[in-house]
């Protein structure tokens, strides 16, 4: 196990050095670098001050390693608009997103595999049915335009919920959350519901397609012909079976969770790191966007390596291959 | 010999469009779904006909008008049904109009994506190899990537602009054909036909749009459908964001980007009813596609 | 508790299946007797309705399917409208059943010993070491070495061959008076299929259990059932004793059954096979279903012929080849 983990992260090494690679040539070299990188309202000498201490009327190798060396050493430039590091202000506003994001995934998973469960045992119902067309519903919603109706409905109509922001927050190993109070709730509740509707409808696919295919196979007429309970032959015997590319997509989409968020950041002016890319975008504040671009990439990386791990747990037959291969 | 033979493959082709249009309509949710999506489509493409008023002409708008709630009077004697903007401009014709926008980039975006990811399918799986692996590599990368962030990514290198907004959608689009096409591609070419079709020497290019493609259109289909709800949906959200069309070229999304800063004095009209508009088109695209992928899918025909 | 009567007994079974396309009639009128101890063979193409006679007795019938009439008795107790509970109770624990791919039966994602320990605490409060110590002793007594390995391994460590002596020592582990075999060994290699026979035959003798043997191949039960069943298209044509049935077959049926068996045929000479298909379990023909394969068909066939009993044979034919009364004696 040990030797597996340790090859699986050598692995994600060298994908996150190839996607530098391909970061750096898309902002460096197809794009006009001195656009992306100097404050366009710049001075002309200041530009070509600026040229010469960034390095680039040198080889483009050169500059590749002065990139490397800067990302390595975590500077990813700073930002013309907040004229602080670009990393920092990222990293400043990561908790944010990761809380939300989990918030999304939490409610997407708690509801999703019960009645993705349920719409599998009786596909037939009323209610299976019902939960279904939901879940094509829940695909054809425009994100951004559900959090406006959200809005409209508990915020302007009712008047119970905030529209935006995170509220207070709270201290938790020096990073701050908003789970921790109710005026953190209720300002966590709406943004975590828009954005967990997509997956829910997802993860109610998934379990019921799961769920009807497991129900078929002969394990399950074996654990029922041993007298095992309905609950424990569905609980046990079919649960742990469909888990296992439930809990692979299930981490696979936290990652796709982030990079929506910046829908609905947008939208409940949540302050993560999804809003700062907009606004970053309209600013063309250029380092901030490489800093995010290789944040994201570095977290998708490191969410498939934690995805690959738990697959391995959780599959015995996998944990077998690893073994031999 | 050949008449007959020729014959009988014209009543082979007909035979499934047929087969499939009977199987279709025998689900009264995707004949809702159909007929919904028919009345959109017949919406946009007449909307000069169907609107109350040219919503962009600006002699016809009123300031005086601006942000009447639904059913309001209008100075002619009219009624502005949904409401007016924040210029006075009539909501539905606006709607009428955005729908026109957002359908035709989706429509574009989605017959340039599909034209570039067949070819590049179709030509990955008959090279096979290298070129096939090379191929596939960079679909699998792209595709293990969300949408919406590849498109942020395009828009932020690309800047703004009717025309990069739907390069971002081609992009984001292709690989999903060609990884569809390539697959299906695959089946058929190990099937003894095609080995037949080689044997006899007859040219690549005609294998394979002769051989391969027709058998590729099933799940082309499918997918294609789902991708037009899919960069329609992106569309707006893009323009919401304001990173989509520019203003010159106001879709749905940014009809309902428009009345966000409304929506919280109550002013709700000037984005529900266009989100409402999308809302309806996606809807009626996905109940159609949901039935075409089980009237299309082999395993589960009788 | 030995009741007087049979241990299980299968009185006008008749489980159906409501389809869209029509009902299909599964089982049909099928009865049966069975005592402690004895060995069934119950004989059939596939599609006859023999596995679904097995899940019927076991209440194991899904829908659209039901069991619509006829009553299974165990030790003189009604199973038929019997509660859910009280039929889980009866399940793995008085009645037992091994199914026919080894492969799918065990569940890949747990581990051996956890799914036989449920087995016994789903009917018994015992201790978990208790537990696993009973599941011990019955991966032994079917053979397998190095148990206590064998217990924390999961299905897919296992052999073919292996795992369907694991879902043996399953059925068995209980102790039930009825084991329902449903074709155990046809998806096993030929010398392995021999070894699960005979330990199956052993095993269940040693346990006291009935056991209903449910096969397609006639020269399988040969030498192992007391007693056979011949069944086509949902019903039971045929019944007797082992020897009687399969020396002197009395049903047209069974006669072509033994006929395709190739080690029962001189060398040389041409296999014979039953002409014709089984027909669709829907659409069955008025009278007897045999008839349109049926060498001796004639005009009375188009009435579908009665179950006739005689000296512990039967026989649903209108013409059969043999005089049921005749060969039938003690």
């Amino acid at each position: 196990m040990p030797v597996y983990v340790i090859r699986r992260s050598l692995q994600a090494l060298v994908v996150l050095f190839a996607m530098s690679l391909l970061v750096f040539a898309g902002v460096y070299a197809v794009g006009n670098p001195v656009d992306i990188l100097i404050n366009p309202q710049a001075e002309p000498l200041e530009r070509e001050r600026a040229i010469a201490a960034l390095g680039l009327d040198k080889p483009l190798w050169e500059q590749y390693a002065t990139f490397l060396r800067g990302a390595v050493a975590g500077d990813l430039g700073r930002s013309f608009v907040h004229s602080a590091p670009a990393l920092q202000l990222i990293l400043e506003r990561m908790p944010a997103t990761l809380e939300l994001a989990s918030a999304a995934m939490l409610i997407a998973v708690a509801l999703g595999i019960p009645l993705g469960l349920w719409a599998g045992l009786r596909p037939d119902s009323v209610s299976g049915r019902a939960i279904m067309a939901g879940s094509i519903l829940g695909f054809s919603l425009p994100t951004f335009w559900v959090g406006l109706m959200l809005i409209m409905v508990f915020s302007v109509m009712l008047g119970v919920l905030p529209s935006n922001g995170r509220g207070p927050t709270v201290e938790v190993l020096g990073v701050p959350v908003s789970f921790l109070t109710v005026e953190g709730w209720r300002h966590l509740v709406m943004p975590a519901t828009n954005l967990a509707l997509f997956k829910l409808a997802l993860l109610i696919r998934l379990t019921r397609a799961g769920t009807r295919e497991a129900l078929l196979q002969d394990y399950v007429k074996f654990a029922r012909a041993k007298g095992l309970s309905n609950a424990r032959v569905i609980l046990v015997h079919v649960l742990r079976n469909i888990l296992i590319p439930i809990v692979t997509v299930i981490g696979l989409e936290f990652g796709s969770v982030i990079a929506f968020a910046i829908v609905t950041e947008s939208v409940f002016a949540w302050p993560g790191m999804g809003k700062l890319l907009i606004d970053s975008i309209n600013l063309l504040d250029r380092p901030v966007i490489v800093a995010y671009l290789l944040v994201i990439v570095a977290l998708f990386i490191a969410i498939n390596l934690v995805v690959d791990l738990l697959y391995s747990v959780l599959d015995p037959r996998v944990r077998l291959q690893e073994a031999r291969g | 010999m050949r008449a007959p033979a020729g014959a009988s493959d014209v009543r082979a082709a007909q035979a499934p469009a047929r087969r499939v249009l009977s199987d279709f309509v025998a689900d009264p949710v995707a004949v809702v779904g159909l007929a919904l999506l028919c009345t959109v489509v017949l919406l946009a493409l007449f909307a000069p006909l169907l609107s109350p008023q040219d919503p962009y002409d600006l002699a016809q708008l009123d300031i005086m008008d601006a942000r009447l709630p639904p059913g309001s009077p209008t100075p002619s004697g009219g009624t502005f049904w949904l409401g007016t903007d924040d210029q006075g401009r009539d909501m539905l014709s606006a709607i009428f109009y955005g729908l026109r926008i957002s359908l035709a980039v989706g429509a574009a975006s989605t017959v340039l994506a599909l034209l570039i990811g067949l070819t590049t399918g179709l030509f990955a799986a008959y090279a096979g190899g290298r070129v096939e692996s090379a191929v596939m590599r960079i679909v699998d990368i792209q595709l293990s990537f969300p949408a919406i962030l590849i498109a942020l990514i395009l828009i932020a290198v690309l800047g703004q602009g009717t025309g990069k907004v739907i390069a971002a959608l081609v992009t984001i689009q292709w690989a999903y054909y060609a990884r569809t096409v390539r697959s299906a591609a695959l089946v058929e070419k190990r099937k003894e036909y095609v080995e037949a079709a080689r044997c006899l020497a007859l040219p690549p290019l005609r294998i394979v749009f002769r051989h391969l493609l027709p058998n590729c259109l099933p799940p082309l289909i499918v997918v294609a459908t789902v991708q037009v709800a899919a960069a329609i949906a992106l569309e707006a959200t893009l323009s919401f964001l304001g990173l989509g069309l520019p203003i010159t070229e106001p879709s749905l999304g940014l009809l309902i980007a428009n009345g966000y800063q409304y929506l919280l004095s109550g002013k709700y009209w000037i984005s529900f009813f266009p989100g409402l508009a999308l809302l309806l088109t996606i809807v009626s695209i996905n109940l159609c596609a949901d039935r075409l992928r089980d009237v299309l899918n082999p395993r589960l025909q009788r | 508790m030995s009741a007087p009567g049979p241990l299980l007994e299968v009185a006008g079974l008749r489980t159906h299946f409501f389809t869209r396309s029509g009902v299909v009639k599964a089982v049909d009128d099928v009865s049966f007797a069975l005592a402690r101890g004895e060995v069934l063979g119950l004989v059939g193409e596939s599609g006859s309705g023999k596995s679904i006679t097995g899940y019927s007795i076991m209440g194991l019938v899904d829908p659209p399917g039901r069991i619509v009439a006829g009553s299974i008795r165990l030790s003189g107790r009604e199973l038929v409208g019997l509660g859910h509970e009280e039929m889980r109770r009866l399940r793995g624990n008085r009645m037992a059943m091994v199914f026919q791919d080894p492969m799918m039966t065990l569940n890949p994602v747990m581990r051996i010993d956890r799914q036989m320990t449920e087995t016994i605490r789903a009917h018994e409060r015992v201790s978990a070491a208790a537990a696993r110590a009973r599941a011990r002793a019955a991966l032994v007594a079917v053979g397998i070495p190095s148990p206590d390995e064998r217990l924390a391994s999961y299905p897919h460590q296992f052999s073919g061959g292996m795992r369907q002596r694991v879902a043996i020592a399953i059925a068995l582990l209980n102790r039930p008076d009825v084991v329902i075999a449903d074709e155990p060994t046809t998806a096993l290699d030929v010398t392995i299929q021999g070894q699960i026979l005979h330990e199956m035959q052993k095993l269940t003798r040693d346990a006291g259990a009935a056991l209903i043997w449910i096969t397609h191949d006639l020269s399988v039960v040969a030498g192992l059932a007391d007693r056979i069943a011949v069944m086509y298209a949902g019903r039971i044509v045929e019944h007797g004793r082992c020897a009687d049935v399969l020396s002197q077959p009395a049903h047209p049926y069974t006669r072509g059954l033994l006929d395709s068996v190739p080690s029962r045929n001189p060398r040389g000479a041409r296999l014979r096979q039953i002409p014709g298909m089984t027909p669709s379990l829907a659409a069955l023909p008025e009278g007897c279903a045999f008839r349109e394969r049926c060498p001796r068909a004639g005009p009375a066939c188009a009435q579908a012929p009665a179950m006739q009993e005689s000296g512990g044979r039967g026989v649903r034919c209108h013409d059969p080849l043999a005089a049921v009364a005749a060969t039938a004696g003690p």
